[in-house]
């Protein structure tokens, strides 16, 4: 066994505590029942006894080693003669051969190293002793040592406002840190909130409009069982962040069901065109848009977890993790029979959050 | 360095390892330039106690080498991505190469991610190395943590170095989230959609956190670019931090090593980083990077271009985030929909406690762990020598049940995909995960303690009564019996080498002072569910005894022996006391 | 014959058998399994009676000799007034129906009318109320539209159709068992008459609120969709990040913990 005790690497060594290790597994018949018997004998590899298989294992690692350049230089040929669209084997062929190469050439050298480090290379088992991870005691009462005397000589032991105001006054630069940041976004006061998140640009009169295509959409136009994702048609006037935001409020679905196999709460009775209902498209768990509708069972199922509304009853929750049921959207119809809002939601549409008053959203009956 | 300097002239002398030969060639030419940086540097004083240290050899060793080895190619790859991403949420219309989204409106972080995929040769495959790497970052770190834990490896001295592994992994979170929603595609926006309502959810403070994230609603024009700074300079900062840390510390405990002959709490066993370490890891490591190319080029991970830019009014069935967060996302999945409105105020415990409280959760109980371990043992010495599992069984049985937790919140993440590969009800499955989430993780615990047990049983019979040889013996009286044959010194050594931890009795009055006793006695009710199961190790006697006997067994056939070759009493056993339970200790 | 006797105890001889015995009963099989009827006759009447037989056979122990459905029991079929011709190509034509058995939704399996036989029973259970006609080839084909078309196409898939069969069109599940099928090789015609019919729990989408345009938009996007050469590798199933998640794991930790347990093996000694 090696000694590879290291010097001058800040550790002391103990030499007692070497031994100490060594005796213990004899000496110490209740915690080792068998002592430790050394290290197995060194079996030699094919590789040390026989030439031959050595130098076969060096091959190997040098071809593997020599064909790197090869795919090295296959990358770069593939780089830039292969067409930005060719098909290989129904695949983008410079992707696939970018990595082909490249990933081979790297797992190459790893494995011939690797094959390097278990044939040839020596393999003879070093031993090396463990330290305590604790200092020695010398390190430890000349630090203490050391340290008191550098507290005496500073003085703070005599003069202790010295110690108080440093630390008032390092805290006291907290208060500029944390105010500093006080600006990452507008304050949600009532007010901004009543502004942002709880209003939609939903108003009376705003025609309902298809998604994507903005063409208002006919009450009869509808069949019993069609599912419309619309947007209102005043959305088109905002661009870039602010579209993104009103969007995210005011997405909304059409669906037309029989009035005989829904229910219809009394004070909804005109909140509904023959029909024809309009709710938020904005799930209450969390936010994703929902437009799973079953047209058969009327429900509605949210992809990201699940959260199921039955639309023939006020969108309240049948399912899942939703608290809260789907906002409606009041409509009814224009002079020309195109469906527009009666007024906009009354209630915040979206993801809960703590200040929401959420006596308004609709319970069940 | 605690020590003076060493003088000038001829320094201090050096113990090569065959101090014979003559230091060839290359040595003699570099010798120059060394020199020259040494009389600077101290080079030669610095690697002194490196160059040759020594690592042990397990395959389960190389996990934490994965996990570094992703980091620094998702370094090298995400740097190349970097001169060309723009963290941007600013509206533009697609004018890139491919069709399918021509003049379609998107922001230009999307559009600059398009043109990494699709006009950037070599883009692609270094975006989907990169994709790769992050996911292989997270499971290879996932999967050390697990061999640490198994191992008991996170014990004294390592209790620092394992919290700041969970740190890790936890910043590791953190970092793929931010990393995937920097393309700003349809599927990352919905996961920024659903941070939104998290944040929003927290009670009290919810509308100012979301408002402070995103500067003000949802979706802002902000949160792109404030995560792209925490994704590649933040955490990465402190990512590199805390692997320094962590790899320091590696190196001054020194790695742990399996039980074997010649290896003992006070040593380690192997080989030295130069060269054969230098081979192995250095090679795995091209290695790591080659299979991630190769990934790149031939699976394909995250293909924006389907999914399209991000829509508020849009959302793809089959919506999750990476893997890593699938376990929140399953619980987030199967949670009830538990809301209180009181007055004004709406608490919405259905999106707290799977989100923030499940997380937290997580990683505290995962951080607090070996502190709860060394309370309920009082084990102050150091370990170095890694555990069997089975020799811990109470151990590994909650990690078991902690893996079968986390594994059904997985299921939960994708129970949508289970229902339609399986043709099962969506409903259905979601109602099972409910309950299995609390009954699977109890069966595991019950399953995998018996099976430790059981485990331990087999290496007691091993111990006591040699090793199964499959020659069956036939004694005039008509038996038979199977012969055993001994085992050697050094897997006796190997079996016998952990340390065995006591199941403590109640404490008795004056064993401690009388305002501590309440806990002690939790302690040591602790200490007795954690061990009372575990078999007693034999004692060097006992063996002795055994081997004597097995040597007549082979021998003697005389009657007091039943078919299986043994004397004794009905269960086999004629050491009376070693291979029972009950290893209770009376301190 | 001694070739074969001698060999009789070869130990391939059992599994040429079992291939030979296989090949056998399939080609009896083939041969001699009744063929669908085909028809030649045109003319609508006719072709309404001929609807008529092949419906009383074939559909109406759900749905009622004379599609007035049936709702109690255990084998129940909705109504088909008003569901219209183009419902019964839609259903017949992928073989969804007749239902094998009663279950949450009817699969697609293998169609076995011939397409004169499909025409008739959508000439008669046209004749039940009037309801969607077969789209017009014109309808359906996206021959001609322009790159930025196909693309506006795009972005009606993804706010229409998306949220039940997922990005890619591989389909998506639903409530209870039931599932938005996959869209790959569904054919154009199809996807059409789903669209207008609405097709079990799927929605209906109206010509006169998607305009038959947008359809076409749609069916583009899908067909290049589908058609164009994969970008990055290997799909995995086109299912999103569970399947990459999966596929990671295995090839990632496995392939690489594989190759963790050849680096520190010991190999094999010389002594």
């Amino acid at each position: 066994m090696t000694d590879l005790t290291p010097r001058n690497s800040g550790h002391e060594v103990d030499d007692q505590a070497q031994q100490r290790s060594e005796l213990e597994t004899v000496r110490d018949v209740e915690r080792y029942p068998v002592p430790d018997p050394g290290l197995p004998e060194h079996l030699p590899r094919l590789s040390d006894v026989d030439e031959k298989a050595a130098d076969r294992a060096t091959r190997q690692v040098a071809t593997m080693f020599g064909l790197v350049p090869v795919l090295a230089i296959l990358f770069v040929v593939i780089y830039f003669a292969v067409p930005r669209d060719a098909v290989f084997l129904g695949q983008n062929a410079k992707n696939i051969g970018l990595g082909i190469t490249a990933g081979l050439a790297l797992m190459l050298i790893g494995i011939g190293a690797v094959q390097w480090g278990r044939q040839l290379m020596d393999d003879h088992e070093m031993v090396d002793h463990r330290h305590g991870a604790a200092s020695t005691k010398e390190d430890v009462e000349y630090v203490l040592r050391e340290l008191d005397a550098g507290t005496d000589e500073s003085g703070i032991r005599r003069r202790k406002v010295l110690g108080y105001s440093l630390g008032g006054a390092l805290a006291a630069l907290g208060l500029p840190l944390i105010v500093s940041f006080a600006d990452l976004g507008p304050w949600p006061t009532k007010r901004v909130r009543a502004a942002t998140i709880e209003e939609t640009i939903w108003k009376e009169g705003i025609r309902l409009v298809h998604d994507v295509t903005y063409e208002p959409i006919k009450a009869s136009e509808m069949v019993i069982g069609q599912l419309v994702n619309a947007q209102p048609e005043n959305l088109q006037e905002f661009h870039g962040t602010e579209y993104l935001q009103e969007k995210a409020k005011a997405s909304i679905i059409i669906v037309r069901m029989d009035p005989n196999d829904i229910k219809i709460p009394e004070e909804r009775r005109d909140w509904q065109v023959g029909g024809i209902l309009c709710y938020s498209k904005i799930c209450t768990h969390v936010g994703c848009p929902i437009s799973l509708w079953e047209q058969q069972t009327h429900h509605l199922l949210c992809p990201c977890h699940q959260s199921t509304f039955d639309l023939g009853d006020s969108g309240l929750v049948v399912f899942g993790p939703a608290a809260r049921a789907l906002p409606q959207l009041p409509i009814t119809t224009d002079a020309e029979g195109y469906l527009v809002a009666r007024d906009g939601f009354s209630v915040p549409v979206g993801p809960s959050y703590f200040e929401r008053d959420s006596r308004g959203d609709f319970k069940g009956e | 360095m605690a020590k003076p300097a060493p003088t000038v002239q001829g320094g201090q002398d050096i113990e090569a390892h065959v101090p014979q030969k003559e230091l060839g060639p290359v040595f003699k030419a570099a010798s120059g330039p060394a020199r020259w940086a040494d009389e600077r540097l101290g080079i030669a004083t610095l690697s002194r106690p490196f160059i040759r240290k020594v690592f042990p050899d397990h395959w389960s060793f190389l996990l934490g080498e994965i996990a570094l080895y992703s980091f620094i190619i998702l370094l090298i790859t995400g740097t190349f991505l970097s001169f060309w991403y723009k963290p941007s949420m600013a509206e533009i219309e697609y004018e890139g190469s491919y069709q399918l989204l021509r003049s379609v409106a998107m922001s230009e972080s999307y559009a600059s991610t398009l043109a990494i995929s699709f006009d950037i040769r070599g883009g692609l495959l270094v975006r989907q190395m990169h994709h790769w790497a992050a996911a292989l970052f997270l499971a290879a770190m996932l999967a050390h943590s697990l061999r640490v834990f198994f191992t008991g490896a996170f014990r004294k001295p390592r209790e620092i170095n394992w919290v700041i592994g969970v740190a890790m992994l936890g910043v590791g979170l953190i970092e793929g989230f931010a990393g995937y929603s920097l393309p700003d595609d349809l599927l990352s926006g919905t996961g920024l959609r659903f941070v939104d309502g998290l944040v929003r959810s927290i009670p009290l403070i919810g509308t100012w956190a979301e408002f402070f994230v995103f500067a003000g609603e949802f979706p802002g024009d902000l949160i792109v670019s404030r995560l792209y700074i925490v994704h590649v300079l933040l955490l990465p900062a402190i990512l590199l931090g805390l692997i320094a840390a962590h790899l320091a510390l590696v190196v001054y405990h020194k790695h742990t090593q399996f039980p074997g002959p010649g290896r003992n709490e006070g040593n380690v066993v192997g080989y030295p980083v130069f060269p054969v370490y230098a081979a192995k890891a250095g090679g795995f490591f091209f290695i790591v990077f080659g299979l991630l190319t190769l990934m790149g080029g031939l699976m394909q991970i995250n293909p924006l271009w389907t999914y399209g830019p991000y829509n508020p009014a849009e959302v793809t069935a089959g919506s999750q985030p990476d893997w890593y967060m699938g376990f929140v996302e399953g619980a987030i999945r199967i949670m009830p929909n538990w809301e209180w409105h009181i007055g004004g105020t709406t608490w919405s415990w259905n999106v707290f406690l799977p989100g923030v409280g499940l997380l937290t959760g997580f990683f505290v109980v995962m951080a607090i762990y070996p502190f709860v371990e060394q309370w309920v043992t009082k084990d102050k010495s150091e370990h170095h020598v890694a555990d069997r599992p089975r020799n811990a069984p109470t151990r590994t049985a909650f990690g078991v049940a902690a893996m079968t937790c986390y594994g059904m919140f997985w299921i939960g993440g994708g129970n949508d995909l289970v229902a339609t590969q399986f043709r099962v009800s969506l409903n259905a499955v979601t109602y099972f995960l409910r309950v299995a989430v609390f009954v699977a993780p109890v069966i595991a615990f019950i399953v995998t303690k018996r099976i430790c047990i059981g485990l331990q049983r087999a290496d007691q019979e091993r111990l006591l009564h040699g090793a199964e040889t499959g020659v069956l013996e036939r004694d005039p009286s008509g038996s038979y019996s199977e012969r055993h044959a001994p085992i050697s010194v050094g897997e006796a050594y190997t079996l016998t080498q952990y340390k065995q931890q006591p199941a403590l009795l109640p404490a008795q009055d004056g064993d401690v002072k009388a305002k501590e006793m309440r806990v002690e006695q939790l302690r040591r009710r602790a200490s007795r569910f954690f061990f009372i199961d575990d078999l007693r190790k034999p004692t060097r006697a006992e063996l002795e005894e055994a081997a004597h006997h097995g040597h007549d067994d082979d021998h003697a056939l005389t009657d007091g022996h039943e078919g299986n070759g043994h004397s004794g009493n009905g269960n086999g056993h004629h050491s009376i006391a070693a291979g029972t339970q009950q290893n209770v200790v009376d301190q | 014959m001694r070739f074969l006797s001698s060999r009789r105890r070869h130990p391939a001889a059992k599994a040429l058998l079992l291939v030979l015995g296989l090949f056998v009963m399939g080609s009896l099989y083939a041969v001699l399994a009744p063929a669908g009827q085909s028809s030649a006759d045109t003319g609508t009447s006719q072709q309404v009676e001929e609807g008529r037989a092949l419906f009383a056979v074939g559909c109406s122990s759900c749905h009622g000799l004379n599609g007035e459905g049936q709702s109690s029991g255990e084998i129940q079929g909705p109504p088909l007034a008003g569901v219209g011709a183009a419902s019964v190509e839609f259903q017949v034509g992928t073989g969804r129906m007749p239902m094998a058995r009663p279950e949450a939704q009817a699969p697609v399996k293998q169609n076995r009318y011939t397409p004169e036989e499909v025409a008739a029973l959508a000439a008669f259970v046209a004749t039940l109320g009037p309801g969607p006609e077969i789209p017009d080839p014109s309808q359906y084909d996206p021959a001609g539209l322009s790159e930025e078309e196909i693309a506006r196409g795009g972005e009606l898939f993804r706010t229409n159709c998306s949220a039940c069969h997922n990005f890619e069109g591989a389909g998506g599940a639903l409530p209870g068992g039931k599932y938005a099928p996959s869209l790959y090789g569904v054919s154009n015609q199809h996807i059409y008459e789903a669209l207008i019919t609405g097709p079990q729990q799927m929605p209906v989408f109206s010509d006169g609120v998607l305009k038959p345009e947008d359809k076409r938009a749609i069916i583009a996007y899908l067909n290049t969709l589908h058609e164009q050469p994969s970008q990055g590798g290997l799909e995995l199933g086109g299912l999103g990040p569970v399947s990459e998640g999966l596929w990671g794991w295995i090839v990632g930790i496995g392939g690489l913990s594989a190759i963790a347990v050849w680096i520190a093996a010991k190999g094999t000694k010389a002594k």
